[in-house]
């Protein structure tokens, strides 16, 4: 698989779930996982860019695939020409900054994501479409508040 | 940056955390680790009668399987797992040790532990463990270990732990019953809470075969209460421990214990001298992890015919869980002081009986003791505008302290004295943001019409203790350790600056806003301070973050320790100019001669010179590097009034939130943009207690709810945006004025949202509503015209 624009050959047990594959083979440890049950989002990435929680797939069946997870993100914003900001981000990732749209940061990573891909298929959103479009996402710091306005901000919203 | 005190900066820590670069505990790797796997007990409580590890250990990748009674012959410890708060002298505290020795009592609790070579291989160990057990009766409420004969622990002749009375003046409590014009009595429930940290919990412990050390990496909110504890229940000396809390998830109490898995990492670890570690699974984490809330709370107001209050009596009835952890029976305490909230009320008596209950223990859940306070005494409040018949914001003004206007030291019959409050005024905002009149003509409207959803409007005036605490408080009420916390400030000779901080961040900004304290007292860009923490060898001495302590204690000494910098270095640059120290002014950075700007010299200009020490005043001892212990003088009592609007499904019974405003002061703020998430985020913790979350039991103890499928933390579509607004009334208990902002928003929002709840349903002649208010206790309520 392809993962974050670099190439990935590995022999892995068939019950291996992608997240962990991602974490302990590859390293990539910025997807997390805080949960075991698929409710909590922490681990979403993008998988040939539709946002796909990783704790609901097996490694096996990203074969082939391209993955963008949060140390991509910026990236491939960069490679599109769509970063932004002094850090030269994905539009996102300074959004959540500039809105504070994070404390703890554990959950950061799966709803920067999750909300990269709702704001690219609905270009914008309404406040309410926001709120459900993270639904699958938890936050246990912020309320949502700020991730909310985070995410309207990109999109020229206000909530 | 040039950022000060005051100013909305946006955070230094968010960088890594999202791109990815911050390292959590379970993104830590060490070279030949195990992982450990915990075979629980699948019983609430049983004695133990056989366990056979032999199939499990014959499985690959598998290194060892241990028991309980194998560990305890290896002689890993030396004492059971600390609580470090006997409430009296007499508290019963059955031994608690990581793993089971013969008797379990509670689902989850550790009966074997197994170390294989990966996660899947420890996962799969543990199936292969076999326990069988002669299963006892098991207590699975508050109530039923009060009320029935069904013993917790068999060992215990009782399951009620201790009794714990606050009662000043008896007398005078009575008398003021006697002579009340309008009493009421409520009986609340203040369910168990699962506190769900985004992050579960995680250990990775390395030892260092050849000296004896063990460093432990662990998700946790206290590593230097961490380090004394393991040294103490182990015997392992406290300076071969290290103790780093790497990037931590979120922690609101759940990260604040001694935990069987610490001790279990450490003393393995040690003596197989491989590192070994463990990440808790979300739904283990229901009977590894501590719960909060789970109390009985029975409230007795006595007030004049004018609602205006003689005193307030309240007995509690505590579920400690099955074992006493670290703070365990002194939670329900933390509250005890505020069960007469913003009132001035003449007389007071408060009661606790704590008991045990075969389900996972409780402890620490943001805001401790107080959330549940303050819901007691508002939703009383409420009950009380009722009986006198004047509105919820009537009653509250007749009875805040000082009426309502600014006051400083008061002596609350609860014996605590408060810093200082100014009620009146966070109530009048609150009810202008929300257009409370305007409100309450569509509820009328509504009522009246018969006309679209039900309106309901609460409020809740809450105050809480914030700053933990002056030690010997602390020690007045037998907590194990005392309430200062310890700062270096130093200067290096670039010119940069490292500020070593005891408190630990878990997720609240402190690396932000300690920068902005020394950028504000030293003159100088955040960019050029660093902050050290959560590592036991940067920053040996400290007490942690927890109970909103950490800027009103933490920041201050870190405020103080930078002054004293500053003061040596004007002692420099006195003598760089030859003049006096008294002549010599700072401002912006500089010092200068006064009536000779020309003689200036910045304070980063002489952090080379104190290095150097060429030149040093005789007798100085060479850098600029200072540290305090801050222990505070009393606690800070922040404050706030909030206002929650709700709309009601008479059809469903569904409950939405559709408004919420909140109007806090926690004195000055150094970081408005934090402040704000903060009282975000613990508003919706509260919200969620009162209207989505519950850990529930079976009859036989059985978590029923555990995995996040079933146990409802609410998303971003169960919750509106929120208004929030401040005012700013300065503490007197720390030279910065200021009191905490953690646990605020919890400790208002439960009541508002209930207060608003019932406010909603009280023309089907509801008038009191239990915690979560789901669609099915809503819609029955209205059925039966009753709660």
């Amino acid at each position: 698989m392809i993962v974050n624009g670099e190439s990935h050959t590995r022999e892995v047990e068939p019950r291996t779930l992608l997240v962990h594959f991602l974490r302990d083979e590859l390293a990539q440890t910025g997807t997390n996982i805080g949960c075991d049950t698929s409710s909590c989002g922490a681990c979403t990435i993008h998988i040939d860019g539709r946002s796909v929680k990783s704790c609901t797939m097996l490694a096996v069946q990203a074969d082939g695939a391209a993955i963008t997870t949060i140390e991509g993100l910026a990236d491939a914003a960069r490679a599109n020409g769509s970063s932004t900001g002094d850090m030269d981000w994905h539009p996102m990732q300074e959004a959540f900054q500039q809105c504070h749209g994070l404390q703890c940061g554990y959950c950061t990573p799966g709803m920067v994501m999750a909300a990269v891909s709702l704001t690219g298929e609905k270009p914008n959103p309404s406040e309410t479409e926001v709120r459900e479009g993270l639904e699958g996402n938890l936050c246990r710091c912020t309320g949502y508040h700020n991730i909310v306005k985070a995410v309207l901000s990109t999109t020229g919203g206000e909530s | 940056m040039t950022a000060t005190i005051g100013t909305a900066m946006i955070r230094k820590e968010d960088p890594p955390l999202l791109t990815g670069e911050n390292k959590f505990v379970d993104d830590i790797h060490a070279p030949g680790e195990l992982w450990m796997g915990m075979v629980r007990s699948t019983s609430a409580h049983a004695k133990i009668t056989s366990i056979d590890t032999s199939a499990a250990e014959q499985m690959p990748g598998v290194h060892s399987v241990y028991t309980g009674a194998q560990l305890d012959e290896m002689n890993l410890w030396l004492a059971p797992l600390p609580c470090a708060w006997p409430v009296t002298d007499d508290m019963v505290n059955p031994p608690h040790y990581p793993v089971a020795i013969d008797e379990v009592h509670h689902v989850g609790e550790i009966v074997a532990v197994v170390l294989a070579t990966s996660r899947y291989l420890a996962a799969d160990a543990i199936e292969h463990v076999v326990v069988d057990y002669d299963y006892l009766p098991a207590v699975t409420s508050v109530a039923q270990a009060r009320d029935s004969g069904v013993l917790a622990h068999s060992e215990l002749d009782a399951n009620k732990a201790y009794h714990w009375p606050l009662v000043p003046d008896p007398d005078a409590l009575d008398a003021a019953f006697e002579n009340a014009a309008h009493t009421i009595t409520a009986d609340f429930v203040q369910q168990r809470l699962i506190p769900a940290a985004m992050e579960p919990r995680g250990v990775l412990a390395v030892p260092s075969p050849m000296g004896g050390d063990v460093t432990l990496y662990s998700a946790t909110q206290v590593p230097h209460i961490l380090k004394v504890m393991i040294a103490a229940t182990t015997g392992i000396p406290e300076q071969k421990l290290r103790i780093i809390a790497p990037a931590v998830g979120g922690g609101f109490g759940a990260k604040l214990n001694v935990n069987p898995d610490e001790i279990l990492a450490v003393t393995l670890a040690q003596k197989i001298g491989l590192p070994v570690r463990w990440t808790e699974s979300r739904t283990e984490a229901a009977g590894s992890t501590h719960h909060g809330r789970g109390q009985l709370q029975h409230v007795e107001l006595a007030a004049d015919s004018d609602g205006k209050l003689l005193g307030v009596r309240v007995h509690v009835d505590a579920d400690m869980g099955a074992y006493m952890m670290l703070l365990t029976p002194g939670v329900p305490l933390l509250g005890s002081f505020l069960y007469s909230g913003v009132y001035d009320v003449p007389a007071f008596g408060f009661t606790c009986d704590g008991y045990f209950t075969n389900l996972t223990p409780t402890d620490a859940y943001r805001g401790a003791g107080r959330p549940e306070a303050s819901y007691a005494i508002e939703r009383a409040m409420d009950i009380l505008a009722t009986e006198v018949g004047i509105g919820p914001d009537e009653i509250r003004r007749r009875n805040y302290i000082a009426g309502g206007e600014f006051f400083e030291n008061f002596d609350a019959a609860s014996t605590l004295t408060f810093d200082s409050g100014h009620y009146g005024p966070t109530l009048d905002r609150a009810m202008e943001i929300a257009k409370y009149d305007e409100l309450r003509t569509e509820q009328q409207r509504r009522r009246d019409s018969g006309e679209g959803k039900q309106l309901g409007i609460g409020l809740c005036t809450y105050v809480e203790i914030c700053g933990l605490a002056p030690s010997r408080a602390l020690g007045g009420l037998n907590y194990g350790a005392g309430g200062w916390e310890h700062a270096v400030v130093r200067m290096l000779p670039t010119g940069k600056v490292e500020v070593v901080s005891g408190s630990t961040p878990h997720g609240q900004g402190h690396e932000t806003s300690w920068s902005q304290i020394i950028a504000s007292k030293m003159g100088i860009s955040t960019d050029d301070v660093t902050v050290l923490h959560s590592d036991t060898a940067l920053s040996p001495l400290g007490l942690d973050t927890y109970g909103s302590r950490s800027l009103s204690v933490g920041g201050v000494a870190i405020a103080m320790a930078a002054d004293k910098v500053i003061d040596k270095a004007k002692l420099i640059a006195a003598h760089q100019f030859e003049a006096s120290p008294d002549d010599l002014e700072f401002a912006d950075g500089s010092f200068s001669v006064k009536g000779t700007p020309t003689k200036s010299v910045h304070i980063q200009e002489l952090g080379f010179a104190a290095f150097t020490a060429h030149d040093l005043p005789d007798g100085m001892e060479p850098n600029l590097q200072e540290q305090v212990t801050f222990d505070p003088p009393n606690f800070a009592f922040p404050f706030g009034t909030h206002v929650a609007v709700v709309e009601i499904d008479e059809v469903t019974g569904g409950v939405e939130l559709i408004d919420y405003i909140a109007v806090d002061d926690c004195g000055n703020q150094v970081n408005p943009l934090i402040v704000e998430g903060q009282v975000h985020g613990g508003i919706v913790q509260g919200v969620a207690q009162a209207l989505f979350e519950i850990a529930l039991y079976d009859d036989d103890g059985n978590p029923t709810n555990p995995s996040l499928m079933d146990y409802l933390v609410p998303s971003a579509a169960e919750v509106p945006s929120m208004q929030l607004d401040y005012t700013v009334t300065p503490s007197t208990s720390n030279p910065l004025g200021v009191k905490g902002v953690g646990e605020a928003g919890t400790i208002g929002s439960a009541a508002a949202v209930m207060n608003a709840v019932v406010d909603a349903l009280s023309p089907y002649g509801v008038t009191d509503m239990e915690m979560p208010a789901t669609p099915k206790r809503v819609w029955h309520a209205i059925q039966g015209g009753g709660s």
